[in-house]
């Protein structure tokens, strides 16, 4: 496959991890967070711990949507779909994500209501067009990437005056979640998380560009390396902070150049200013309750707002205790750290977030990550 | 000459399918003569009996079932007819038997166009004809509309096993290699591509095929096959995890070595999905002794059913009945059980 698989070649493969292990100082150890799911799933679907060396410990960080979601507004999703009967559009992967009485929206269509999964927004909006006698909410999530094609719809629906289109907004913001991980006291003051660096989002980085990550560089001294998402754009970016750590640097790389702009897609951002913007705060699965870190429709475009078109109810669903996906997701542990992981909780039946969805950390563990080796 | 006891004839161009048609009465006696009946056409089922009475070489005999609940019902490659026969006699051949008898159940939906319940009756009738079986019993149900998905088909199948060989997963031993019979994934990303919602263009169609005549060469050549199983639901890596946890063993699959087309590839790459996980209909995974494999995938790729198999791996001792791949960029990494449905109902 074309412009895939040159990124995927098992010999070049191994010329980088020759690189990296001939780079790292045996006597230091390096633990570098892949921020985004995209990262970790290309981790273990390649079987990239493999190439590394034992001194380079990866941290999968909170950069997975699904994951991230609070209970609380899983059960709203599902609380419009069955109690204000709408048609509810949502990506797939966030169908079988559990929230309150480990309800989703998979087992809320069992039960009747009306949920369907979608593979765009546009297709939200046709179903919205098709239906015109029911009320169509599109269940967006997702960091910057997916939110230029939720304002692009809404944009549409106000165009097109779609009046049974609304839209459930969840998008979330990557450099709020970063400083969050950064300024925990785990990292800051305790120093449970050693971090030496990042790998910076690949798609996400398509839209804000570079210049964002600088301010992380500056303020926390932490290299950062955007990189995409197959598998040796990874071990380049792990290179790549090898080296800037063995430099003493800490400054924000681009080893992205083919997708990834200092500045980003102006129009695409420009977009998402149009429509939406920041809430004062976002609940985040394992982070809390991070400042400015998600999107709401702005009040031009309220009419296209399923929270203000309908009334949903508080919800206080509250994470599993024994579930350590919050300190998973902070770096602070590991899924095999938590007593639920493989037992009481599987891709099957998923306690926490992580479980969920194939980016999250426990989830590419337990599929990709227990092997064998003979 | 044969009295015909029907006022009227089946509108088979505008007609539908009604209630009355699995009511018991006339109606239901007229659509099973002229649609079924006529087009399965064989000895045993003339006699329209409520049972067939079969004739069955004296040896072991080999059952299988299956229900066919597609979406949609016409596919590029085939349709759910053809497919209710691929599928039990794939199930019924893998013990290394030959298929004989199919019997078939139909659920309609009322309202459901009786030109296009033709279509699949003669496609049902062809591919029995071409797999050498005889649909000898059958039954008809219709629901009310809103109640079926226009068509359900189950079939049932009984073979004879001639060689005497008993096969299963319990006969799998460590170090036995495991042989794919061709391209995996053609058929579920077929069936995808005509799904609502996801629309793209591919020339690929299913690979829904009846494999009673490849793995009658198989098993003459190599009767040391321990275990043959057709990979359809859930693809490769659902099958492979059965076998490992039926014959408690581990198995490791090599990336590079296991066929797959370049436009599969790409339609699973745009939609998020591992083409080991889609479905297939028409191909089969071989195990068989190391020393046997060469000259089993030889046999298998002189047949045009098997022109693109492959060795994608082997067996080896593991309580924990992992499944693992060597991947092509050089690391490792388990093929997991499917977890829930990449998509719903592809087969």
């Amino acid at each position: 496959m074309k412009y895939v698989d040159e990124y995927r070649d098992g010999k070049m493969a191994k010329q980088i991890a020759e690189n990296i292990c001939q780079a790292v100082d045996a006597d230091k150890v390096y633990h570098f967070m892949e921020f985004c799911g995209g990262h970790t799933h290309a981790i273990f679907r390649y079987g990239i711990p493999d190439l590394l060396p034992e001194n380079i410990k990866m941290i999968h960080g909170p950069g997975c949507p699904v994951c991230i979601l609070p209970i609380a507004r899983i059960d709203s999703a599902i609380e419009l779909a069955v109690e204000h009967g709408v048609i509810l559009c949502s990506y797939g992967d966030m169908m079988r994500v559990p929230g309150s009485r480990r309800r989703s929206l998979l087992k809320a269509k069992a039960e009747g209501a009306d949920i369907r999964m979608v593979y765009s927004c546009s297709d939200a909006l046709t179903i919205a067009k098709d239906n015109p006698d029911k009320q169509v909410v599109f269940f967006a999530i997702g960091f910057e990437t997916t939110t230029p094609p939720t304002a692009l719809i809404i944009q549409l629906a106000e165009k097109q005056q779609v009046k049974n289109f609304s839209v459930f907004c969840n998008h979330v913001l990557t450099p709020s979640a970063i400083s969050t991980i950064l300024e925990s006291p785990e990292v800051r003051d305790m120093g449970l998380v050693p971090l030496d660096g990042f790998i910076g989002p690949a798609h996400v980085s398509t839209i804000i560009g570079s210049q964002p990550y600088e301010y992380f560089s500056q303020e926390y001294q932490k290299p950062v390396v955007i990189a995409g998402f197959e598998p040796l754009d990874v071990l380049q970016a792990i290179l790549m902070l090898v080296q800037q750590v063995n430099n003493g640097t800490a400054t924000v790389e681009n080893e992205f150049t083919r997708a990834v702009t200092p500045n980003g897609n102006e129009k695409a951002k420009s977009l998402v200013a149009d429509i939406f913007e920041m809430r004062r705060e976002f609940e985040w699965r394992g982070l809390g309750l991070v400042p400015y870190s998600g999107l709401r429709i702005k009040a031009k475009y309220a009419e296209f707002d399923a929270e203000k078109r309908f009334t949903l109810t508080p919800s206080k669903g509250k994470d599993n205790k024994a579930c350590e996906c919050p300190k998973i997701l902070r770096g602070v542990k590991t899924p095999k750290d938590c007593k639920l992981f493989g037992t009481k909780c599987t891709p099957e039946n998923p306690v926490g977030s992580c479980m969920v969805s194939s980016e999250g950390a426990c989830a590419a563990y337990y599929s990709y990550g227990r092997y064998q080796l003979k | 000459m044969k009295k015909n006891p029907y006022s009227q004839a089946l509108d088979l161009k505008n007609g539908r399918v009604e209630m009355i048609h699995g009511a018991g009465g006339k109606a239901m006696s007229q659509l099973i003569e002229q649609l079924f009946v006529s087009r399965f056409d064989n000895p045993i089922l003339n006699e329209q009996n409520d049972q067939a009475s079969l004739e069955i070489p004296a040896s072991k005999i080999v059952m299988a079932t299956d229900s066919h609940v597609i979406t949609p019902i016409f596919f590029p490659g085939g349709d759910i007819g053809s497919l209710s026969v691929h599928g039990t006699v794939n199930d019924v051949v893998m013990s290394g038997a030959k298929a004989l008898y199919l019997s078939c159940g139909f659920i309609l939906e009322e309202g459901y166009p009786l030109c296009d319940l033709v279509k699949i009756i003669d496609s049902m009738a062809k591919s029995a004809q071409e797999a050498g079986v005889k649909i000898v019993t059958g039954d008809t149900k219709v629901v009310e509309k809103g109640k079926g998905d226009g068509v359900f088909i189950n079939t049932t199948g009984i073979g004879v096993l001639t060689d005497g060989v008993e096969r299963g997963a319990n006969k799998i031993k460590p170090s036995d290699k495991i042989i794919v019979s061709g391209t995996l994934g053609d058929h579920g990303v077929a069936i995808m591509s005509l799904r609502e919602n996801l629309t793209f263009e591919t020339t690929i169609e299913s690979d829904s095929q009846s494999l009673h005549d490849l793995v009658k060469i198989m098993t003459e050549h190599t009767p040391e096959i321990c275990c043959m199983r057709d990979p359809t639901r859930g693809g490769l890596a659902a099958t492979l995890n059965e076998i490992a946890l039926q014959a408690d063993v581990g198995i490791q699959l090599y990336e590079d070595d296991i066929p797959i087309k370049q436009q599969v590839k790409s339609a699973c790459e745009f939609l998020g999905l591992d083409p080991l996980y889609v479905a297939n209909e028409g191909k089969l995974i071989a195990f068989c002794p190391a020393d046997k494999a060469d000259e089993l995938l030889a046999t298998m790729q002189s047949h045009p059913q098997g022109k693109d198999a492959a060795i994608v791996g082997e067996v080896f001792m593991d309580d924990n009945n992992f499944v693992q791949l060597k991947t092509s960029f050089g690391g490792m990494r388990m093929v997991d059980w499917i977890n829930g449905e990449q998509l719903p109902r592809i087969c």
